[in-house]
């Protein structure tokens, strides 16, 4: 399996540094566009692999579907820890990842790394009452670090390595709870601090299996999801009082 | 071996939930109660999501009381005109329940409320059963006190709509048993509790029904009730974990049953002062919980 990975890689690693040597700068692809997440998932890893066509950096950014969070404050009223401030954040990528052939410092200048939003701090979280001020910073300081706990924020960026000049790879790793749904990996080529090249890959996340059946059957149809659970627990209750019957 | 729960979206140990089926089980059977109130605080410990919890206690409730109330039943101690009065006001109640909890939900201050109302409940009734069971079992130390009346007439039974409940021997206002299953309905949806530890003292003190009678009819309403509670959660909230709810079952109905028959063998005072420690003890951690500083200030919520 392992072998086999790496043969295909090989393959079209081969084929991608053709096509960068006909005159595309950046070529890149995954070994997997779809990730399924059964019962027993516990994270994965997928190899992006690419060429480029000649010396440069390359950047790869992963980034979640958008989702729209709440970041509650909690404060002490009457003895009681309560939420007491919410600000609800737009937009916010579900997972964010990073990986760099050198530190990104290195690579770009400040500007372009806030304007590609490389970089967890670069991320451009917006309030839903419009542009963050005096301390809403708290509260987006407060959403990416809790993001970063759960794992869904890199907290450090991953190695793209070169093997030779022109061909790279990296492995982007995906922990048990990722969100599910459509991601984007945005591959940068950059030279003297600017990006010259740039391309974007798709990769589906979903739930496989009977989870997932579930999981969509008590999504999409509420009430009949409803009555199937009242009916299979009455079914239970009573099939469990047979044995005791006559007790 | 961890099994993945598709609604809670967690992986727990398939042992441990099964041993705290059985024995939130054991101790409903003992007591003759249902038992979510034990049940659902227990999983928010395990790492349950509050949410998730409550709807899914409702869910494995509806099960648990079907095989206590089949008993019952067979042996006549259901009060079907009672149990359905109780039901009509208890569905009417889940389903301002049910809509409430999506309310606080939204503004971010359902936790709080769980464990407020299981804080308050709980440490209420678990003091009142404690002095009545310290009562009672000095009462029997000293025989000869005075007998109760069959059941005490108060203000509430003088009110309208009167009807007569041939098993209960009683003929009271069809108000009463309707606010009393109203208001269990909501407890219901918010605390995912079948609400007997409430419902029992108001039948026997409130209502005045004769004790053989009470533990069927309660069950028997339940079982509605519950069911009303997840239904409308699954539509309105889709927080109801039924993997979580059927293993739970599998673990609590085997444990009933044991403890159905070592309650039998033990003496109803030491059971009721037993109880109620158990439900100090619980509001206590609970109460704790709430007051003592967290880890962390800030909490994260996905918005809907």
């Amino acid at each position: 399996m392992r072998a086999g990975v790496a043969l295909i890689a090989i393959v079209l690693a081969g084929w991608l540094a053709c096509g960068a040597a006909r005159g595309e700068p950046l070529a890149a692809d995954l070994t997997s566009h779809l990730i399924g997440i059964t019962s027993g998932f516990t994270g994965t890893s997928v190899v992006l692999f690419g060429a480029t066509d000649g010396p440069g950096d390359i950047v790869v950014v992963v980034r979640g579907p958008d989702r729209d969070i709440a970041v509650r404050r909690k404060r002490r009223v009457a003895g009681i820890w309560v939420n007491a401030k919410e600000e609800v954040f737009v937009g916010v990528p579900s997972f964010y990842g990073i990986a760099s052939s050198r530190p990104l410092d290195q690579i770009a200048s400040p500007a372009v790394l806030a304007f590609q939003q490389m970089g967890v701090e670069n991320l451009r979280l917006q309030l839903r009452r419009g542009p963050l001020r005096g301390e809403d910073i708290e509260f987006r300081d407060a959403l990416i670090e809790t993001q970063q706990d759960e794992g869904l924020f890199g907290a450090a960026p991953g190695k793209v390595d070169f093997l030779g000049e022109r061909l790279f790879r990296t492995t982007l790793d995906f922990p048990s709870n990722v969100p599910t749904g459509q991601y984007l990996v945005e591959v940068f080529l950059i030279r003297n601090k600017t990006v010259v090249s740039a391309q974007t890959t798709p990769l589906i996340i979903s739930k496989v299996g009977m989870d997932a059946e579930i999981y969509e059957f008590a999504d999409r149809r509420g009430p009949l999801y409803g009555i199937v659970a009242v009916a299979a627990a009455m079914m239970a209750g009573w099939l469990a009082s047979l044995p005791f019957r006559n007790a | 071996m961890d099994i993945y729960l598709p609604i809670a979206e967690i992986s727990l140990d398939v042992t441990v939930l099964l041993i705290l089926g059985a024995a939130v089980g054991f101790l409903s059977g003992v007591f003759g109660v249902g038992g979510g109130f034990l049940l659902t605080p227990l999983l928010i410990f395990i790492g349950v999501p509050p949410t998730v919890a409550v709807a899914s206690s409702a869910n494995q409730l509806v099960g648990a009381s079907v095989s206590g109330a089949l008993a019952h039943w067979r042996r006549g101690n259901v009060d079907l005109k009672m149990g359905l009065v109780l039901l009509v006001g208890g569905i009417l109640g889940s389903i301002l329940g049910v809509w409430l909890f999506g309310l606080l939900r939204r503004i971010g201050q359902i936790e709080l409320v769980i464990a407020l109302s299981y804080v308050v409940l709980l440490g209420t009734l678990g003091g009142l059963m404690l002095i009545e069971g310290t009562r009672a079992a000095l009462r029997r130390r000293r025989p000869g006190a005075s007998r109760r009346k069959l059941h005490q007439h108060i203000w509430v039974h003088g009110l309208p709509l009167k009807m007569r409940f041939r098993r209960s021997k009683l003929y009271i206002s069809a108000l009463l048993p309707l606010g009393l299953g109203f208001f269990i309905g909501i407890l219901s949806a918010i605390m995912g509790v079948g609400g007997g530890f409430v419902m029992i003292p108001a039948m026997i003190y409130m209502l005045g029904m004769p004790t053989s009678v009470v533990p069927g009819t309660s069950l028997f309403q339940i079982i509605f009730v519950a069911a009303s509670v997840t239904i409308l959660q699954a539509i309105n909230n889709r927080t109801v974990d039924l993997v979580l709810a059927l293993v739970l079952l599998l673990g609590g109905v085997i444990g009933a049953q044991i403890g159905s028959r070592v309650g039998s063998r033990m003496r109803g005072e030491y059971l009721r002062i037993l109880l109620a420690v158990l439900v100090i003890a619980m509001a206590g951690k609970l109460a704790i919980d709430m007051t003592a500083t967290p880890d962390r200030l800030f909490s994260t919520a996905v918005v809907l």
